[in-house]
């Protein structure tokens, strides 16, 4: 409203031509609607991505509907009501249609105790719009809001978050660790924010999820922080081995060290010649 | 120094002679015709007759420092070398401390300076050992040298002198004659550690630990808390597969925290009502398929709250034990002998869930006093 009034004036210096008293109300009320709807229609799409809403800028719901049918119905349902071969995507959301297609884990290479991080077979406009069509037939978890993303946050408070919630399965250095029967936490290295995110709220395979009234969105982008802190930043302890605790440390000090002993010993005992 | 283990046990039981020296330095050319073999047969062990004889020693071999002046000066380079780089290494290690200070915030210039600080001292004294060693193997004095075995036992002469030689001391100290000295010295010695172990005893902790294993900080009406902020769970917040790690209201203001979480930590999860077995007697333990366990192992005490929401095992990352929460936590793999203690819930007038009571056993590993350990 304040941009408006200024801008309005320009034309009457040029002009000589009378105007009507209302004129100025009538362009602050045009410009009072205009930078409303604006802002309206830019944070009705934040809100929509980051609520449960199924509309996502830009991705087209019946181009997904295609590729869901292609790629997807054979394990899930051509409703999304899943079969013996697949869980029913009722109630998912878009998020998780982000993670597990947009890691690569979806479609399943094989049927193995875990789906895998592998190269994505769908382009960006592909995944958008899988999670556009999955999205619009049942709400669920959407698309997390730019804001949350940044890794701009506490990074100390998102360790602390990391160190309870998650290090147990991830490590705390995000390595990642075995679980059960085969399963695996994967390594959290090199993670987008957006799958981050993702991951906590919908829970992927074995996760547990971390809603937003576990973990609120402000602290969800601590952890991201967190991450993102350890990709960019070298061990302040020098090699970090991988940082997969005793069993890689000990490897490198039995090699390594233990060989060096074995060398030195050798030399002191055999004859200079 | 060739080895030059040999057996002499035959000479010595005999309790003579046979012209051997006992401990000679020759040079092992010079040897090889003396070379023993066994004139008595070694108790049972089988002598063949047609045994490879001892091949003595081979010749001596000179080293190139022995032979060629130029590779003894070169050597001696060598070895002040490695001495210099002791000196730098040392010096290294004390410029890096004074020209990159640790504690400037900056965890990348503290990861170099105590790696360049570790670097130098290192090198310091590894220059002083690889030094001195090769000083010692290519330029001191190196002629083969031939040490015959000692014999464990001592020559007949010798032992009796040490036998004479303990009851002279006996005599002269009259410590077998003198038995009321004796007796009370032993009793002193006795003494004299008692104030000690008394001391240590009091170190122990003044209420009954047993009381300390068998209760936590759960109370009937205690709020469960997330970890760490301490607020308050609604049970419509936990969704279905959820994982909530829970502490009492109250820890966090608590003195001894860490202690009270060490036994308190309850893992919170939310499953399908229809996938939990409750047994008679825990109806009423969790609220709408929210159940709570300890997260205390009750193998050696781990923290389990490795969740997998799909099978509904907890695993302990120490020692792989697994367990069921759909069967009350039942051990299904791995050491752990019972299952998880589960913490009775419910759900107060407000909405949030609240503890029944405290854990009906002792949560964490086992330990004498238990009953049922």
């Amino acid at each position: 409203m304040v941009i408006a009034s200024p801008r309005r004036r320009r034309p009457r210096s040029t002009r000589t031509g009378r105007r009507s008293t209302l004129a100025s109300a009538a362009l602050l009320l045009i410009g009072l609607l205009a930078t409303g709807g604006a802002y309206a229609a830019f944070t009705g799409a934040a809100a929509a991505d980051s609520s449960a809403s199924a509309s996502i800028r830009g991705a087209n719901i019946t181009d997904g509907q295609k590729l869901f049918a292609a790629n997807c119905a054979t394990c899930h349902g051509m409703a999304l009501q899943g079969s013996k071969a697949g869980p029913t995507l009722i109630g998912v959301g878009a998020a998780s249609v982000d993670f597990q297609v947009g890691t690569g884990r979806m479609p399943l290479a094989a049927n193995s105790p875990q789906g895998e991080k592998k190269p994505r077979q769908f382009t960006d406009a592909q995944v958008k719009n899988l999670a556009a069509y999955v999205a619009s037939v049942s709400p669920g978890p959407g698309i997390p809001a730019g804001k949350y993303l940044t890794g701009n946050g506490n990074v100390a408070k998102g360790a602390e978050l990391f160190r309870i919630n998650c290090a147990m399965c991830h490590n705390v250095a995000g390595a990642g660790g075995a679980l059960t029967q085969g399963k695996y936490a994967p390594s959290l290295k090199g993670s987008t924010a957006a799958h981050i995110y993702e991951a906590m709220v919908t829970g992927p395979q074995n996760m547990p999820v971390f809603n937003d009234q576990n973990i609120s969105p402000e602290d969800k982008a601590n952890v991201i922080s967190y991450l993102q802190y350890l990709d960019n930043n070298a061990s302040p302890g020098g090699l970090d081995l991988g940082n997969l605790g005793p069993v890689s440390e000990g490897l490198f000090v039995w090699i390594f060290a233990l060989g060096s002993i074995v060398g030195i010993t050798v030399w002191l005992t055999a004859k200079s010649n | 120094m060739a080895d030059t283990i040999r057996d002499a046990s035959g000479t010595d039981s005999a309790g003579e002679d046979t012209g051997t020296e006992r401990e000679t330095g020759v040079h092992s050319t010079s040897t090889s015709t003396e070379v023993e073999t066994r004139s008595e047969a070694p108790g049972t062990a089988v002598v063949r007759p047609d045994a490879i004889p001892n091949p003595g020693f081979p010749p001596e071999r000179l080293r190139v420092t022995d032979l060629d002046p130029r590779e003894e000066k070169k050597a001696e380079r060598a070895v002040s070398l490695w001495f210099g780089l002791g000196i730098f290494g040392a010096i290294a290690a004390v410029a890096v401390y004074v020209a990159f200070p640790l504690g400037n915030g900056d965890p990348d210039v503290n990861r170099w300076t105590t790696f360049g600080i570790g670097m130098g001292i290192a090198l310091g004294l590894l220059g002083i050992g690889f030094g001195a060693v090769h000083w010692s193997k290519s330029l001191m004095e190196g002629h083969d040298l031939v040490e015959q075995r000692h014999t464990t036992r001592g020559s007949e002469e010798t032992r009796a002198r040490a036998v004479e030689v303990f009851s002279l001391g006996n005599k002269e100290s009259g410590f077998s004659r003198r038995k009321m000295i004796r007796n009370s010295m032993i009793a002193a010695l006795v003494a004299f550690p008692l104030p000690g172990i008394v001391l240590f005893r009091g170190l122990a902790p003044r209420e009954d630990p047993n009381e300390l294993l068998k209760f936590t900080m759960w109370k009937k009406g205690t709020r469960l808390t997330r970890d760490p902020s301490g607020t308050p769970i609604k049970a419509s917040e936990v969704t279905i597969g959820s994982a909530f790690h829970v502490i009492p209201e109250g820890l966090n203001e608590t003195e001894d925290r860490l202690e009270e979480k060490a036994k308190a930590a309850v893992l919170l999860m939310r499953l399908r009502p229809q996938d939990l077995t409750i047994s008679s007697g825990r109806e009423s333990w969790s609220y709408d398929g929210i159940v709570a366990y300890s997260k205390i192992c009750t193998h050696v005490g781990c923290p389990v709250a490795l969740y997998e929401q799909q099978t509904h095992h907890l695993l302990c990352p120490c020692h792989q034990s697994q367990f069921d929460i759909t069967r009350e936590a039942t051990v299904i793999f791995g050491p752990a002998k019972r299952p998880l203690p589960q913490l009775p819930i419910m759900v107060d007038d407000q909405g949030y869930l609240v503890a029944r009571s405290d854990f009906r056993e002792p949560v964490g590993p086992s330990f004498w006093e238990r009953e049922n350990s």
